[in-house]
């Protein structure tokens, strides 16, 4: 079972790193979304300062999104996805693994990369590891929601704007905790509460989410 | 009793115009009263004047919007565990009532907020924020829906979509509360009100009472013509 999950993620992986373009948009968005923003607010530092967390988390939000339209899309067009869905590994442990494929590379650089940004906006260094820190929680609760919007809209004519209008609403809790980390962190009371809270949405998320998911591609591929 | 006779579209055809009528009419009546209670019987509030005599609508259809959700998702699960069809006639059916009440809640608030608070929209209240994100997940639902070809299917998917929203409501109420207090003070709180005069609670659950049994027809009779549309 595990190994099953192993040699999906590690194909998944692959299959990104023959495409390195498609990791290199979602990057590139969530780098072009962030810059906009002081071009369309104003270049005064302590606003920036302030609205740091809440851009970087948003564009995160958007740029994990924008993927996610193509984590199934390939194996449900080639026949793949069906004999997922016959194997005989559990559907749930599959649905896990191609989240945490889609958060390895998706997620992962956003976090990596949110330092660089965090500097753009002139954040204080010592909220840098709260930052990445929350990323590094938040993002995957991002991979397993998305995963099922992604199962649910498969196949459909304008999915990516319908999985948008399905998943964004169940991204808020996330978007306010891991924000509010950094706010709590930049307001000299630590973000611990709030990263605590964000890891146990990843628990529940990651126990709950890959079934939801699971079920959402057996009603797909009937 | 004989619970799953009426699971099967054709026989439930009939009954849901009978309670269709009733419900309709009980909640003509109960509207009538509960809006004479609210304009002409309750008292004048002291602090917010006239203005107030809007929650006779707004607190009834912010309660109906979120009940109507927690309903939807108890008929999404129904028909997602014993598969029948009904069950996903009775949530699609019931989806654009709750996305109605929802929206009404949201408007009075906003007319309620102008005189009182001096602004149509808080960022801040929780419940404001709660709402909107239920909303949403209402349009998520018929959205979803209506972009699947297969009525089967589209049952089925939005139902799951339900389930996941169910779950994610106090999630996602209970976060926007916290958010709320981390970005501002009790500037504004409506839990803070004085007490309500007793003629103003019968106004607000007669008219809770109006809207339940609106919501009951209006859903009784869409799911007839679900029922009709599909040909069963």
């Amino acid at each position: 079972m595990l190994a099953a999950a192993r040699t999906l993620v590690c194909r998944d992986l692959r299959v990104a790193l023959r495409r390195r373009s498609d990791v290199a948009t979602a990057l590139l968005f969530f780098v072009v979304v962030t810059s906009l923003f002081p071009l369309g607010i104003g270049a005064e530092p302590n606003q920036l300062r302030a609205i740091a967390p809440g851009v970087i988390w948003v564009a995160a939000l958007l740029s994990s999104m924008l993927s996610l339209p193509r984590l199934f899309e390939a194996d449900h067009a080639d026949g793949t996805l069906e004999q997922m869905l016959l194997g005989a590994a559990p559907l749930g442990v599959t649905a896990a693994a191609k989240a945490l494929a889609h958060w390895l590379v998706s997620g992962l650089p956003l976090a990596l990369i949110a330092p660089l940004l965090a500097l753009q906006y002139d954040l204080p260094a010592e909220l840098y590891g709260v930052l990445v820190l929350s990323l590094l929680l938040g993002t995957p609760v991002l991979s397993l929601i998305g995963a099922i919007g992604a199962a649910l809209t498969l196949g459909l004519r304008g999915g990516g704007v319908l999985l948008a209008l399905l998943v964004l609403p169940l991204y808020a809790p996330v978007l306010i905790m891991g924000a509010g980390a950094v706010e709590m962190a930049a307001a000299g009371l630590g973000g611990h509460g709030q990263l605590l809270i964000l890891g146990a949405m990843l628990i529940v998320a990651a126990a709950f989410a890959p079934w939801a998911t699971a079920a959402a591609l057996r009603i797909a591929s009937e | 009793m004989r619970w799953f006779w009426y699971a099967s579209p054709q026989t439930f055809f009939p009954l849901a115009g009978t309670i269709a009528r009733w419900s309709g009419i009980a909640a003509a009546v109960l509207a009538l009263v509960g809006l004479y209670i609210g304009f002409f019987v309750a008292p004048t509030d002291a602090q917010q004047g006239e203005a107030y005599r809007i929650i006779f609508i707004h607190v009834p259809a912010a309660w109906m919007s979120m009940f109507i959700y927690v309903v939807m998702a108890f008929w999404a699960g129904l028909g997602l565990a014993l598969n029948t069809r009904l069950s996903g006639m009775m949530a699609s059916a019931l989806a654009p009532t709750g996305a109605l009440f929802t929206f009404i809640a949201l408007w009075t608030g906003a007319l309620w907020g102008r005189p009182t608070w001096g602004t149509y929209w808080v960022w801040g209240d929780a419940r404001l924020m709660s709402e909107l994100i239920l909303l949403f997940l209402y349009f998520g639902f018929m959205a979803l829906h209506a972009a699947i070809e297969d009525p089967r299917r589209a049952d089925r998917a939005a139902g799951l979509l339900a389930l996941v929203g169910v779950v994610n409501v106090p999630i996602i109420y209970w976060s926007v509360k916290w958010w709320n207090t981390l970005h501002q003070g009790a500037s504004v709180s409506l839990t803070a009100a004085p007490k309500m005069a007793a003629t103003m609670l019968t106004g607000m659950l007669v008219m809770a009472l109006a809207f339940w049994m609106y919501s009951i027809a209006a859903a009784m009779l869409r799911v007839r013509c679900i029922i009709r549309e599909r040909g069963a």
